[in-house]
Formats: structure tokens, sequence, C-alpha cells
């Protein structure tokens, strides 16, 4: 598979405080990457880095060969590269439907002023639109929730939808902040699943997650952050025996790494 | 209601104003609602700009400003350049809009309080710009503008002279809810597409809008621009309909006040900022023989109405609604 997405030398300094530093890894098309790492680590920070929601200090992240890095978030989902939120950053007054619908923006070919005179091709856009949304609020079992009020949704159906918010803006990257955390044992284990359909779309996806049976289970390879550095790279298996990891991640609580 | 219902009512609503209150007033003999509803219908149209900041989630206390200039502009054009008013009123709203693209470019970044600090300012500027330009006149103000002349299109007359009116409050009355109504519909119309989704994607969650493609800053003033715009040709209406435009006419007062409107009729509703400047304007003049007291009661009418109805008058219908 060739890389989507190659992140060279990201360096994140706040003040004199480094969140990321010089950082690097690609990622495969396709593939189920996590990103893992103690409180604190630079997760958070790396994915706004990704999604270019602020800018590098210093080095880069391009997505198929082109420089991502300092454009504007809107731009960057635009080519491909799309972060969803940690908890429940949704739009809470519309219902889960108008939601999925309004995501769909990026696929319009109306432009705005064609959107309010109601031209032919707006009118397409909108019957698409309502076809794909409720095709990816059926593939996420949000199909009871169709017209609740998102704020009335109840935890677990929050993160799916904000999973369905960023499959409708159609994307070659998803950026998934801890898409499970706070979720009991089958919670995760039907989001493990809604995270390898995404997949199965065609969608490369990128996580954050402290879940670490979770992380072990879905992961095709693992990055491990500390203090902001890259330590470690490799498949769950490899991360599990490493000793840098073991040692500086997760002392001598092994069980946490799922072994 | 079904399109077909809502557009009938709409012609009905039409119906009312623009024949209903003219027979009701000739048959009264009060002439002066004449300019009372004139006003009403102006100032909704400023309020409804300042309806659709609060709709991308913008607290707007600068469309003071906006009207100011707008009025300003058609008064200057009218008098020292002897441009027909009727062309004045789309540069009025044009350069307003332009102005605010300038002013949003930075402004509009900020968010909350800060935003209405810097818009509630921005009212103030304006009144003090008006008072020290020269082209302004200063404190008094430009005075004596001519009612507006004939609209005249490849040699047909749309609209006469003013001046040659029996009646030129009626022609303004006319005039005033003819483009109140296209307004509303214009922003009933915006509202309603998919903008107006893309208005509350931002009021709700900038970032969740950015990050779904959304070009949030290019939405943001396309929603301010507009807004000015229907703050300049409110003024500039004003200016001609008052034949007068001082440095007064429009002040933090007026700024908060349009607000106001859009508070008390709904934030969630097209027609919102249209009830809450009748009800305001009306409840005004109707508490003027409580004498001293006028403000005192006013205020603590609007208190109780924001403390029980904090969704708007408009969200009354709303459980009637959902039990039908």
């Amino acid at each position: 598979m060739p890389d989507i997405l190659e992140i060279s030398g990201l360096t994140k300094r706040f003040g004199g405080l480094v969140a990321n530093n010089d950082i690097s890894f690609t990622v495969k098309e396709r593939e189920i990457l996590s990103v893992i790492g103690p409180n604190g680590a630079g997760k958070s920070t790396l994915f706004k880095l990704i999604a270019s929601f602020v800018s590098p200090t210093s080095g880069e992240v391009c997505f198929r060969g082109q420089r991502i890095s300092g454009l504007a978030p809107h731009k960057v989902a635009r080519m491909g590269v799309v972060r969803t939120f940690q908890e429940t950053t949704i739009f809470k007054t519309m219902t889960v439907r108008d939601n999925v619908i309004i995501a769909h923006h990026l696929r319009s070919r109306a432009n705005l002023a064609g959107f309010f005179f109601g031209t032919r091709t707006a009118q397409q856009d909108e019957a698409e639109f309502a076809r794909s949304t409720d095709e990816i609020i059926d593939f996420l079992g949000l199909g009871a929730y169709r017209h609740e009020l998102a704020s009335n949704l109840p935890h677990g159906h929050l993160r799916a939808l904000g999973i369905a918010i960023g499959l409708a803006t159609n994307p070659q990257v998803l950026l998934l902040d801890e898409p499970f955390a706070g979720m009991n044992h089958e919670e995760t284990r039907r989001a493990i699943e809604i995270v390898r359909g995404v997949r199965e779309r065609g969608v490369t996806v990128l996580l954050v997650e402290h879940d670490m049976p979770a992380v072990m289970n879905i992961s095709d390879r693992i990055v491990v952050l500390n203090f902001g550095q890259k330590i470690a790279e490799g498949t769950p298996q490899e991360i599990q025996e490493n000793p840098t990891v073991i040692e500086a991640y997760l002392g001598a609580e092994d069980e946490a790494l799922g072994i | 209601m079904t399109t077909q219902q809502k557009i009938a009512s709409a012609f009905a609503f039409l119906a009312v104003l623009l024949v209903g209150v003219p027979l009701l007033i000739s048959a009264t003999g009060r002439s002066d609602l004449y300019y009372t509803l004139t006003s009403v219908a102006l100032l909704s149209i400023i309020s409804a700009g300042v309806w659709l900041t609060f709709y991308i989630g913008r607290i707007n206390i600068g469309q003071g400003a906006f009207a100011l200039m707008g009025g300003y502009v058609s008064a200057i054009l009218v008098t020292q350049y002897g441009v027909s008013f009727w062309l004045t009123l789309p540069i009025a709203g044009l350069l307003c809009a332009a102005a605010s693209v300038l002013i949003g470019l930075p402004i509009l970044r900020l968010r909350g309080v800060y935003f209405a600090m810097v818009t509630l300012t921005l009212s103030e500027v304006a009144r003090l710009t008006a008072l020290a330009v020269p082209i302004t006149n200063g404190a008094k103000g430009i005075v004596n503008i001519p009612l507006p002349s004939r609209l005249t299109i490849f040699g047909i007359t749309l609209i006469p002279d003013f001046a040659t009116l029996a009646n030129p409050r009626l022609a303004f009355y006319v005039t005033s809810v003819l483009l109140m109504a296209l307004c509303y519909l214009a922003l009933y119309r915006l509202v309603n597409s998919r903008i107006g989704r893309i208005c509350q994607s931002l009021q709700q969650n900038e970032e969740l809008a950015s990050s779904i493609g959304v070009n949030i800053s290019y939405i943001r003033i396309l929603a301010f621009a507009i807004s000015s715009f229907l703050g300049g040709i409110g003024g500039a209406m004003f200016a001609a309909i008052t034949q007068s435009m001082y440095p007064s006419s429009f002040g933090v007062a007026d700024s908060i006040n349009f607000m106001l409107n859009c508070f008390l009729g709904g934030l969630g509703y097209v027609l919102g900022p249209m009830l809450g400047t009748f009800v305001l304007y009306f409840g005004w003049d109707l508490l003027f023989q409580t004498g001293v007291f006028q403000l005192l009661i006013y205020s603590s009418i609007l208190i109780i109405l924001m403390l029980v109805l904090p969704n708007g008058l408009l969200s009354i219908r709303l459980p009637r609604q959902k039990q039908s």
C-alpha cells in the first residue's frame, strides 16, 4: 500500500512547552493506525497539526505528497483529511439527520447562490445528500434516532454520530479522537466493528485512544508518544514487546498493554 | 404548513398591510399611523440584519453604525450630486456591505461578549465620525433632502415623483412595506436553504463546522455583509422619509433596540425581528401615558418577557404545533 500521509520532523512549541518534538512517521493507505501515549504526551496536538487546526513550529504534514500544514482546516478537509472531535462535539440543537446532512457540505456541486435560488444542481445535491445521509445513519446503527435532537442521544451513540459527521464529508483519512472513551465493554466492541467498517469503505483511519485492549485489537500499526516525542512505532505485537514502551509508558503494569 | 399555505398566508398578510391598513386609516382619519407603521417596517428591515448575525452566533450591537452610514450615503448623493434616490438606495446598501467586509475581517474573529463590545463601539464611532467629517456637515446635519424623484426604466414610469403625490406618506408606507416583504422573503429563503444550515452550524460550533469543510471566515463575512446591507438600505429610507440626517439619527440606543427586537421576537424565527419591532415600537408608544414611569415599566416588561420567553414571542406557538 502506498503512503497516504507523511509526517516529517513535526514540532510544535507553545511558548516554552514543547508539545510535539520532531515527530516523523508515515501512514499507509487503508490502514488503521493508533497514536497512544500517557496524558500530556502530545497526542491531541499531533491530531490538530495533522488536520491543520494549528500550524507546526517546524516540520510538515504531507497528504499524497502535497504539503497540508499551514492550510486552513476547511481546505484540508476539502482535500480529504477530516478530523472528528473528542467527547461530544456535534451540532447539538439539530436532529441527527440534519447533523449528517449539513456535514455533506463538501460534496456540494452547487455554490451558495445555487442553493439560495434552488437551482437544479442544488436540488440534485440535496437529494443525493439525503440518500447518502440515510445510508450513513443506517451504517452506524443510528436509524432509530434519525429525528431525535442530537443533544438527546445516549453517550455511545454520540460518538457514532461524530463518526457519521466525519464520514459524510467523504474523507480519505479520518482522524478519530478517543472513539472508545467512556464506553463499556459491549459498546467498545460495537465501536470497533464500526471503525473496521469505516476502513472497509476505503477510508484510512488514524485514532488517538487510551483503551489499550481496543487499540491492540484494532490497529494495524501503533505510534507511541511520550513527552511529545515518538518513542516507538510498530505492530501491536512489537509495541507490546518493546522495552522502551513498557518502561516509559506503562511502567510495570503489563496488563494495561493487554498482555 | 405546506408551501402553498405559506405562500397564501404571506399574500394575505401583504394584502392586509397594503389594502386593509390604508382603508382602516382613511376610515379613522389617523394618518399619523402611516409614519409609525413605516418606521416599524424599516426598523424591522434593519433588525433583520442583526438577526442574521445572531444566526451565525454573533451579538451585533453595531447595526446603528451601518444605518447611519446608509442614511448619510443616500443623503449626500441626493443633495450634493443630484443622484436619484432610487439609485442611492442600493448604493447605500452596497457601500455599507463593503465597509462591513473591511471591518468584519478583523473583528469577526472575536466571539461572544468581545464581538458585542467592539460592535457597540462601532455605533459610537460612526456617530463621532459623522460629527467630525466635513462632508456630513457636523452636528447641523443634512436637511431639506428632496423627496424621492421619479423612477423610469426605458421611459416607463415605475414610481412617480413623491413630491407631486397628494399623499407621500402613503407612498412611503407602501414602498417600505414592499421593501420589507422583499427583504424578509430573501431572508426566509436564505435561512431555509442550505446556507441557513451552514449559518446554524457556525452558531453551534465553529471548529466542527470548519472540520466538515465550511469556510467559516467566508460565511461570517457574508452574513455580516448582508446584515449591514439591510442596515444601509433601512437607514437610507429613513433619510428620505424624514428628509434629514443627523449624527444622532442612529446611535447606540438604536443599535441596542435592534438587538432587543430580535430577542423579543425570537432568534430562531425569521419573522422574529419583524414581530419584535412591531411589539416594542407600539409597546413603547402605548406606555406613553404612564409619563415618568414609561421607561421603568417598559424595561420591567422586557426583563420579564425574556425570563418567561427566552426563545422569543414566536416560541409561544410551538407547543401547539407539536400537539397537532
